[in-house]
């Protein structure tokens, strides 16, 4: 709307004296530019916990060092699961576009079984960590460690229910230009969720294992 | 038994955390504020104005009313933190050889802590973000924020934070450990007791209400502008609340990740800022300055903003340089993130880092100073009127000068290894802040009062206001900066060398100085409120304004614009003005508006009551509260009918109205 000055003419307009209704933007809405500008505050918030988490991760303070305690088949097993919810929520998306809503249901559902699965791989993990005496209380790297992928599963957790209120309302108003903004977004929250997890698991548990 | 069941119950609340019951001065304090508390209570209950206040103000997406409720607190906690300027200045003219003064350390010490936390976190901000949110829509010729309920929402969690601080006067404690609370001082180990945990969430709840504010502004400025609006073609206001509100959502982010990594320390006994099991202190540093020092550009940019558009509005011309001063403001958004550790060169991060800090902070001297020079070429051979706003930018351009200049003496690292943590270091942020920020929220709430409140300010108690505040700045703070720059250290509530005390005598009587500055502008307020029919502004446009917010009403009415304004050139309501724009007076359409809703404040007071649950251990309550936290936000996404019209028949109706009020002023 405002990509283009308009010329000054010999008579000018002031004002526009007709106006459409602007409530449906669909894509253009501001709500998708403010969830990215909330998405990249996000990422300030995981930067900081990824320096944090940088600056002791070799501060073990004579505990547990990363090779004794992490699983990296678990890991491994837990990354698939969100990479491939990433996959599902994918499929969700053109059936958005074509305006059918039970595919999307569908896949939203599936998204929602798989994401489930990782937060309770991860709270099995932190369980198995705690008995063994390496707790968040442990040492300065399992203090970072914790509060690095635990934020991480928070964040997944609040994702599981966003997908389950969108479940109820695409079951209640079924796909108008609300619902699918809060597709949308979702569907932003979630791939971001999946980048997030790639840092972790590449600079928290592969790097981890090898140094 | 019954121990560990009140244990359960109350957390560690206790009689013993009513600290007014065995202390006189707390108590004269908690009387003062209970009775003009259950005096205010009285005269609303009387009047029967809380229907009034609930539908109309408090439930409100209205910005106009969201920026007003946000000035109104900035106000009354500049009072707050005010009076603990003055217990502070007191203490420190009086408490020299034997005579211990009448603050103890362990009550002096939460003065400056709540002091600072209270002046830059519910002072500063507040009224910044109220005059953004007021003005910089109006500026954009847009109807309201990009979202209206958002906006609510963060007032809201502004005032749960400056209520949690309030009450640590009374329950439990605040913070003794500074205004960012440093680690390890703030760990649990030398911290124990409630004050740091008062101070912690506090800030973050505030701090989430000002993170949703700075994204929500970002959104407006960028979606909303008015067709033809440019981005060269903005207001330079509209600029610097954009490039302010950018830094913020860069900032906030490291400020909240530091204080939940020291609220785990203190609360899940981890280890990252304490001295044991490989913790690093000066990891929190490094975050908390990260947001601290872009923080002030976070204020200071919109002042630069304010100045900019009162100078060109009262010389009658163009702002000189405009381009020049938007690539200025940009250039300093982007270098305020590159000199946070000039903050603390005595860490010992070695002579590259701090060579590199001190320069990148010398550098930002340069567009700052661009800005300076800008105005005074606006002002050279304009046809300068010193009504009040303008008064305020000439003081400002005087006193900021000089705190510009003690500043690029401190970034000089080896100059700084001697005045760190002194008087002196004092004495300059005060500089700045006083003269650059709160000079300038005094020049735009004078400038956009009418705007607002359809009336000027009385302009006698404004000028008491102007005068009290800026000669009681100078006599406040230069002999600061003298005893500073002879090693006075921060932060010290007895001197032994009582040849020091003439200076902070001096600067106890700059401080009553400035309280009649203060107390000129209520009054400004007051009297021009009881003289408001004969200051009235029937045209909208009291100052020959330049930009669109002065093309409206006074105050403008909920919808802001009948019509959505078509932009040419920058100044556009000048370019309206000198262009023959004839006002429309039929034709009016239906305007389609957001609802007013109560779940901001809802879903504040649930916050609020969480943060007091967690600062007391009353775990119950706080797993019940956060609870419904979840249940709040997530039943308000099921509520889908948010918007209404406002039917044109009502649109005409306001808008002949102001017909008849034009006709009758011309």
């Amino acid at each position: 709307m405002t990509d283009h000055a308009l010329e000054p003419q010999a008579e000018p307009t002031w004002y526009l004296a007709e106006e459409e209704a602007h409530h449906d933007h669909g894509a253009a809405s501001p709500t998708i530019l403010g969830f990215w500008i909330y998405l990249m505050s996000d990422a300030l918030i995981f930067a900081s916990l990824f320096a944090m988490f940088g600056v002791v991760a070799s501060a073990y303070a004579g505990g547990p060092v990363p090779r004794e305690i992490f699983d990296l088949k678990l890991v491994a097993l837990n990354t698939g699961l969100l990479l491939a919810s990433s996959i599902t929520f994918g499929e969700a998306m053109p059936h958005m576009e074509a305006g059918r809503v039970g595919p999307v249901r569908f896949w939203l559902a599936l998204t929602g079984l798989l994401g489930a699965g990782f937060v309770g791989i991860e709270l099995y993990e932190f369980a198995h960590l705690i008995a063994e005496n390496a707790g968040p209380d442990r040492s300065a790297f399992l203090s970072a460690f914790f509060t690095l992928v635990g934020t991480h599963g928070a964040h997944v957790t609040v994702g599981l229910v966003w997908i389950v209120t969108m479940l109820i309302q695409l079951g209640q108003h079924g796909l108008n230009p609300a619902t699918r903004r809060r597709l949308i977004c979702l569907s932003m929250f979630w791939h971001f969720l999946d980048i997030i997890w790639i840092g972790v698991f590449t600079f928290v548990y592969l790097y981890g294992v090898i140094r | 038994m019954t121990d560990t069941l009140t244990r359960t119950v109350f957390g560690r609340l206790s009689l013993e955390s009513l600290p007014f019951l065995h202390e006189p001065i707390l108590l004269g304090t908690f009387i003062v504020v209970a009775l003009l508390g259950l005096g205010l209570v009285g005269v609303v209950t009387k009047y029967k104005l809380w229907g009034y206040l609930w539908k109309e103000w408090f439930t409100s997406v209205d910005h106009k009313k969201i920026g007003i409720m946000y000035i109104i607190l900035g106000i009354v906690m500049l009072l707050r933190g005010f009076s603990d300027a003055l217990m502070m200045r007191a203490q420190q003219a009086i408490a020299f050889g034997d005579n211990p003064g009448y603050l103890p350390p362990h009550h002096y010490d939460q003065i400056f802590t709540a002091h600072g936390t209270i002046m830059i976190f519910f002072v500063a901000i507040p009224l910044i973000v109220g005059i953004v949110n007021f003005v910089m829509p109006l500026q954009i010729g847009a109807r309201d924020v990009a979202f209206p309920f958002l906006n609510n929402l963060s007032f809201w969690l502004t005032v749960a934070g400056a209520l949690l601080v309030m009450l640590s006067l009374f329950v439990g404690e605040f913070a003794r450990t500074g205004w960012l609370s440093y680690a390890p001082l703030a760990g649990l180990q030398y911290s124990p007791d409630t004050g740091v945990d008062y101070y912690l969430w506090s800030l973050q709840i505030a701090g989430v209400g000002t993170t949703l504010s700075a994204i929500n502004m970002v959104a407006t400025v960028i979606k909303m502008r008015a067709p033809g609006m440019t981005m060269m073609k903005m207001p330079v206001f509209t600029w610097t609340a954009l490039c302010s509100n950018v830094l913020a959502i860069a900032i906030f982010p490291a400020l909240t990740a530091a204080f939940f990594l020291l609220l785990l320390d203190r609360y899940a006994g981890t280890h990252f800022f304490t001295n044991e099991l490989g913790g690093a202190p000066m990891m929190y540093w490094n975050m908390v300055w990260i947001w601290g020092h872009p923080e002030v550009y976070v204020l200071v940019l919109p002042a630069f903003g304010i100045y900019s558009e009162i100078t060109s509005t009262f010389t009658g011309k163009r702002l000189f340089g405009y381009s020049s001063m938007v690539y200025a403001t940009v250039v300093i958004t982007i270098l305020s993130y590159l000199v946070w550790l000039h903050h603390f060169f005595t860490m010992g991060a070695g002579p590259t880092v701090n060579s590199f800090f001190g320069i990148a902070t010398m550098v930002i001297s340069i567009p700052t100073g661009a800005k300076i020079f800008n105005w005074l070429f606006t002002m050279y051979r304009g046809n300068i009127r010193f009504e009040l706003p303008m008064m305020w930018v000439v003081a400002f351009m005087l006193t900021f000068t000089v705190g510009g200049m003690t500043g690029v003496l401190l970034a000089i690292p080896p100059a700084d290894f001697v005045l760190h943590n002194s008087l002196f270091l004092v004495a300059h942020f005060h500089n700045v802040i006083i003269g650059g920020v709160v000079f300038a929220l005094f020049a735009g709430m004078v400038y956009w009062f009418p705007k607002a409140f359809g009336f000027k300010l009385d302009d006698f108690w404004g000028k008491v206001a102007f005068w009290g505040w800026v000669i009681g700045y100078w006599v406040a703070w230069t002999p600061i900066y003298v005893v500073g720059l002879m090693g006075t250290t921060r932060r010290v509530n007895h001197f032994d060398d009582p040849s020091f005390q003439p200076y902070f005598i001096i600067a106890a009587i700059g401080a009553v100085i400035i309280l009649v500055g203060i107390l000129g502008f209520v009054m400004s307020i007051l009297v021009g409120f009881l003289k408001r029919n004969q200051h009235k502004d029937v045209t909208g446009d009291p100052w020959e304004g330049r930009t669109l917010e002065w093309s409206t009403a006074s105050p403008p009415p909920a919808y802001n614009f009948a019509f959505t304004p078509v932009i040419h050139d920058l100044d556009a309501w000048y370019d309206m003005k000198s262009r023959g724009y004839e006002r429309p007076t039929s034709g009016f359409r239906p305007i389609h508006m957001p609802k007013n809703t109560g779940a901001g404040v809802i879903l504040s007071g649930l916050a609020l009551i969480f943060g007091f649950a967690m600062i007391w251990y009353i775990w119950w309550l706080a797993a019940l509260s956060f609870a419904g936290l979840f249940a709040v936000a997530v039943g308000h996404t099921f509520n889908f009918k948010r918007d209404y019209y406002i039917p044109a028949e009502e649109v005409a109706a306001t808008e002949d109205k102001r017909t008849t009020l034009l006709a009758q002023g011309a």
